[in-house]
């Protein structure tokens, strides 16, 4: 029982405790004291009849009880007695009031390191433990767990406020927490054979965040967006690899495998976000895949229109990602001459140069307008680069299939 | 909550500057304390003289070692402070957006750590 009631739960627990204390690594304590009691109370006793409302009276109390325990050994006594009292005094309706999206703003604060605040939101708003965390961002747990404690108590002794930031600057904030979701659901899709359960489940975990924020703020755009294409992508999860484990690109993948009705949500909630009137970068790479399942299913090229959206992201958000998969798109739409000429140039920026897909679509553009040795060693670069062995393969046989 | 606005800048942009332009930012520094006093964040502020007239000190195995200058060298120097008194980072930060400081160097918020 104590499993069921975790997912919903957990991370609206932790918020009303946070939200009251500013104090988020202490309301996970509380919170997994609580959970602990359960689990020896509720197989005994039988289960509450409102279990949520169980698990919060007693991390309420726990709480309460190390606020005061500090209030007697610290110097910043007024300030733990404030805390308790407020905790104290708020009321446990049967109905617990959902501030994740609060916590949420906070830890995606700008005053939070970029880097950490992904992993500080799948803590505080699901429960992951540091370990599962750091191996998804390939991080030692040991520093991982340090940057995770040191955000929290960035947030406790500067006072980063847990509330949802006036209109005027929601979007600005609002951004950070769906750049931090975006960047979970990335690292859960570096493994996309499903082998590494941590990697995979992080997809699932990410959708699951997004839709939050989606259902939370309805008239957010860009939160739809993001919906959207985390719901694209994740749709064509089972058509990734052949039955024998092999990389399959997307123009040969059998959208029979897909999940339709994942896709079909994404483009309803992709026409939602459009009848807002507010374009967004989510919004635009969410529209590519929609372009991308139209096209697979119906045969109809529509590579000009892909290149334009491409065009309105480039725009947008300049990044060198965006321009490799916008000179792909005019590579099918004008020609290999006219992709290569889109192509960014790696001289000035060393992360390019150690980005695969830079030099896998080099090779590929390279061997079509018959560069071949230029392409193999394209291609070799890329196959260095590459961390998947699936993928690794795929371009082996590419690179072994040029003439010469 | 209390937070340490610390104002960092090159002395020399101040020094370079004609009398009429000093006396346009001392005037937006008059408006920024005002608008602190107005708004009841205001606990304290105050200029420092030029890093030159710094010394440093400190006792290593109980010898008091004096040094002329500043402990670090740096581009920009700490010029000034405003201690403010409001609710959560977000004010302070919006503070610190507001003050002239920020706009030809930068302002450091560090929050006070209360010992009462």
């Amino acid at each position: 029982m104590a499993d069921a009631v975790a997912r919903e739960s957990y991370g609206k627990l932790v918020a009303f405790l946070a939200v009251r204390t500013r104090d988020v690594g202490a309301a996970e304590d509380a919170l997994s004291e609580a959970f602990a009691a359960a689990l020896t109370d509720w197989p005994a006793k039988g289960c509450p009849e409102n279990p949520e409302g169980w698990l919060l009276t007693v991390a309420r109390r726990k709480s309460i009880d190390v606020l005061r325990g500090k209030r007697r050994h610290e110097a910043a006594s007024e300030e733990y007695e404030a805390a308790a009292a407020i905790l104290a005094a708020a009321p446990v309706e049967a109905e617990i009031p959902d501030e994740r999206l609060a916590m949420m703003f906070a830890c995606a604060h700008p005053a939070i390191d970029a880097g950490i605040r992904a992993p500080l939101i799948l803590q505080a708003v699901l429960g992951l433990d540091a370990a599962r965390i750091a191996s998804a961002f390939l991080m030692s747990p040991a520093a991982m767990g340090k940057r995770l404690v040191r955000a929290k108590v960035k947030i406790r002794e500067t006072a980063i406020p847990f509330r949802v930031p006036e209109r005027t600057e929601l979007g600005a904030r609002l951004d950070a927490i769906l750049d931090a979701i975006y960047a979970a659901f990335s690292e859960g899709w570096t493994d996309p054979g499903g082998v590494d359960a941590a990697r995979r489940d992080l997809t699932l975990e990410a959708i699951f965040l997004a839709r939050l924020v989606a259902g939370l703020l309805p008239n957010e755009a860009e939160a739809l967006g993001l919906l959207a294409l985390l719901l694209h992508a994740d749709a064509r999860r089972g058509a990734r690899r052949s039955a024998d484990g092999e990389f399959v690109p997307l123009a040969e993948q059998d959208t029979a495998l897909w999940d339709g009705q994942q896709i079909g949500e994404a483009e309803g909630l992709l026409r939602r976000a459009c009848g807002l009137g507010s374009i967004g970068r989510f919004q635009l790479e969410a529209a590519v895949q929609s372009a991308h399942v139209e096209r697979c299913r119906t045969g109809r090229e529509n590579w000009v229109d892909v290149v334009e959206l491409y065009d309105g992201l480039f725009a947008l958000a300049g990044s060198p990602v965006v321009a490799i998969n916008r000179a792909l798109a005019i590579a099918e739409a004008f020609g290999a001459e006219a992709g290569l000429d889109a192509m960014p140039e790696a001289g000035g920026d060393v992360r390019l140069g150690e980005y695969q897909p830079y030099w896998a679509t080099r090779a590929e553009l390279l061997s079509r307008i018959g560069a071949h040795a230029e392409a193999r060693k394209a291609y070799e670069i890329a196959i260095g680069l590459e961390r998947d062995a699936a993928v690794r393969r795929f371009l082996e046989k590419r690179r072994s299939a040029l003439p010469g | 909550m209390q937070y340490l606005l610390l104002l960092h800048a090159e002395e020399a942009g101040f020094m370079n500057m004609t009398p009429e332009q000093q006396q346009q930012g001392m005037a937006a520094y008059m408006a920024y304390s005002k608008a602190l006093v107005e708004a009841g964040a205001m606990v304290g502020s105050n200029r420092l003289r030029p890093v030159a007239t710094a010394t440093t000190v400190r006792v290593v195995d109980g010898k008091t070692q004096v040094l002329d200058g500043p402990y670090a060298d740096s581009k920009e120097q700490l010029g000034g402070y405003f201690l403010i008194e409001v609710p959560d980072l977000d004010a302070a930060l919006g503070w610190a957006a507001r003050c002239p400081g920020a706009s030809h160097g930068i302002v450091e918020v560090r929050p006070i750590w209360s010992m009462s």
